[in-house]
């Protein structure tokens, strides 16, 4: 994964709460191979459903602005692929779901945090349109739509993100750590082994 | 001595590898388990020519996509199913494959093979393995990176979550179960509630709850937004699990039990968030709506979108119009097309009782699927008369797997069909495209099915349990 400073592209609004992993990616198409896209699923039913959705009249989206809650539900990763090959770089809402975060970051997707009040008053900007959007991940500020605002992210998430950081990369570094561990761990609590 | 800890901390603390200077842990991980699903892990770590790190500690199930009917295997559905028993295969990692007589559901299979036990930290690549927190032990889900991530190390690098406690106080009322008491709570504090948040749940209802009712209540925390739900060990969870194919024997077992029982939080100890609930107040709970906070007692009516504020209207009439109700009208009534009764959070054997106590020489009004939670609990369940009732009624008795709560193996609610459903999750086109699920205990789907429509089971239930 590699990291990035800024993103230049174009925002839209989902006037929803709650848009969870099933919306996101419905479970029917999780059996495909990552190398075949998984651009066409994102928030398939809703696209397909309405002809006019925002995401079908601007393919070009890179910044989803969103109300609470979004990701919830599945850990189902797929759903950041969704979104990632669709071309979104950068969600902003109030609140996330854990999982969702998580496997985001991974994936170089922001999981940006604004006050319910500024995700409104950017969503009543934005309407059913789109609109000119900058992202700069290090000052942790972007300005949608011509407004500026400040957003709130993990330290850590934002280091990541910049630096594209592969965990597992780093975590082999502490291998003889860990091997350690394991042998004082099943020394002292035998039955945390399994028996058969 | 030492400052009181919470059993969060001590758990968290036992599996602490290191920690970095910006507050990251590295944990080791005592139990990995792996489905179908995990393909994009396996196929990260060949990417990466690495191998599994610990597969003595990896287990596969087969669950997510087993068929659960006879019948032709779709090509899409064998694949993945042939995948996992590959990448199992190539890497030395004990499966339960669709013959295993211990298959079944990843959350059923872990407790009754005593893979789960308390003071362990489990993972896997499902957001409901917050499930086996029931029985002490430390255990979140995982995407895909971090499944690989596991794969490859035997660890996860986390950030300490908050630590919340929900006090329940009182008794349920007869009728009245776990999944009730979820769904009340969620309501109460949203989906996503309990946010950054492990859950302790503790006090008299707690303790006085069966490992069945337990694992119902931690599975549903992730619908709560939390990361993990947590209940210290007692002697139930030592009953429980004492026996279980994969659980320690002789002297291991006591030496466990010695281990398991400092496994509580300390008198003192500070919570960052604390709640109360009064167990008494819970009546049989329904959800009306497209998230599971979208919950109320089965005495309540369908919200009238025109009284919530401005912004929040648009999104409620589309969940109306979704779920083919009209505001205010009673939710006990609803006419349902089927009913499902199964899955992670309601597949057990005590959960097929509850459903049979209420189906018993009765007939169901509408056609319905119960597919037990694992091989075990379907052959538990036959020798007890249960299977018997159920097909009785009139529903269709199946195999064992995720089925119909997430449709990947096919078991699909069709579009604008009303499904009364043991599951967990309420989503839009989760049991299906245009599917509209209504979320409740095995006992209020079986009131359901005998009276064809949401109907409070405590009635049907007098003279019975």
């Amino acid at each position: 994964m590699s990291g990035w400073h800024v993103i230049e592209g174009r925002a839209v609004a989902l006037a929803q709460e709650n848009i969870d992993t099933d919306q996101l990616i419905p479970a029917r198409f999780m059996s495909a191979p990552r190398s075949t896209g998984y651009g066409g699923f994102l928030l398939h039913d809703a696209r397909q459903d309405d002809t006019g959705h925002v995401l079908n009249r601007f393919a070009g989206t890179s910044v989803l602005v969103t109300r609470r809650n979004f990701g919830s539900g599945s850990s189902r990763e797929a759903a950041v692929y969704a979104l990632v090959d669709f071309g979104v770089r950068a969600v902003f809402a109030p609140s996330f779901g854990d999982i969702f975060a998580g496997n985001a970051v991974n994936n170089g997707l922001l999981p940006a945090r604004l006050p319910a009040e500024e995700i409104e008053a950017l969503i009543e900007a934005l309407g059913s349109n789109d609109a000119l959007a900058r992202v700069d991940l290090n000052a942790r500020q972007a300005v949608i739509g011509g407004h500026a605002v400040v957003f709130d992210l993990d330290p850590l998430w934002q280091q990541k993100l910049v630096n594209g950081w592969d965990d597992i990369d780093l975590t082999t570094q502490h291998q003889a750590q860990i091997l350690q561990f394991r042998a004082a761990r099943f020394a002292a609590h035998q039955w945390a082994a399994p028996t058969v | 001595m030492s400052a009181p800890q919470t059993l969060f901390a001590k758990l968290w603390a036992a599996h602490e590898v290191m920690q970095r200077a910006d507050g990251m842990s590295l944990l080791w991980v005592d139990r990995h388990l792996v489905h179908e699903g995990s393909h994009h892990a396996f196929a990260k770590l060949a990417a990466r020519g690495m191998a599994v790190a610990a597969p003595d500690l990896t287990f596969g199930v087969v669950d997510h996509y087993a068929p659960t009917r006879p019948g032709a295997v779709a090509p899409d559905i064998r694949r993945m199913i042939d995948t996992l028993g590959q990448n199992a295969a190539a890497q030395g990692i004990r499966l339960f494959d669709l013959r295993d007589p211990g298959q079944g559901i990843v959350h059923v299979v872990g407790p009754e093979q005593g893979l789960t036990l308390p003071g362990l930290l489990i993972n896997c690549g499902d957001s409901h393995t917050s499930t086996h927190g029931a029985l002490g032990a430390l255990a979140f889900g995982v995407g895909a990176t971090e499944v690989a991530h596991i794969l490859a190390t035997q660890t996860i690098w986390q950030r300490k979550p908050k630590v919340m406690r929900i006090m329940v106080t009182g008794a349920l009322g007869a009728g009245v179960a776990a999944k009730d008491l979820a769904l009340h709570w969620i309501a109460k504090f949203g989906a996503d509630g309990a946010r950054g948040h492990a859950i302790e749940y503790a006090g008299p209802a707690i303790d006085t709850m069966s490992i069945e009712g337990r694992l119902t209540l931690c599975n549903l925390s992730i619908e709560g937004g939390a990361r993990l739900g947590l209940i210290a060990p007692d002697q139930v969870t030592f009953d429980y699990l004492q026996g279980r194919a994969f659980a320690p024997k002789g002297a291991a077992w006591d030496s466990a039990v010695a281990d398991w029982r400092a496994l509580r939080t300390d008198a003192g100890a500070v919570f960052d968030r604390e709640v109360t609930i009064d167990a008494s107040t819970i009546a049989p709970t329904v959800t009306w709506g497209t998230s599971p906070e979208e919950a109320l007692p089965i005495t309540g009516h369908v919200p009238d979108p025109a009284l919530l504020a401005a912004g929040a209207q648009a999104q409620a009439r589309a969940t109306l119009d979704y779920m083919g109700l009209t505001p205010g009208m009673a939710l006990a009534g609803v006419a349902v097309d089927e009913v499902f009764i199964g899955s992670c959070t309601n597949g057990r054997i005590e959960d097929l009782r509850l459903a049979a106590a209420v189906l018993a020489g009765r007939k169901s009004r509408v056609p319905g699927l119960v597919s037990p939670g694992s091989a075990l609990v379907k052959r538990q369940a036959e020798a007890e008369g249960l299977a018997q009732i159920f097909v009785g009624a009139g529903l269709e008795w199946a195999d064992a797997g995720c089925s119909m709560c997430v449709g990947m193996n096919g078991d699909l609610v069709a579009a604008g069909q009303r499904c009364a459903s043991s599951t967990n999750r309420n989503f839009r086109g989760r049991q299906g495209r245009g599917a509209r699920t209504h979320l409740m205990s095995p006992a209020m789907v079986a009131a359901a099915a005998v009276m064809g429509y949401l109907a409070d089971v405590r009635p049907l239930l007098e003279g019975r349990v």
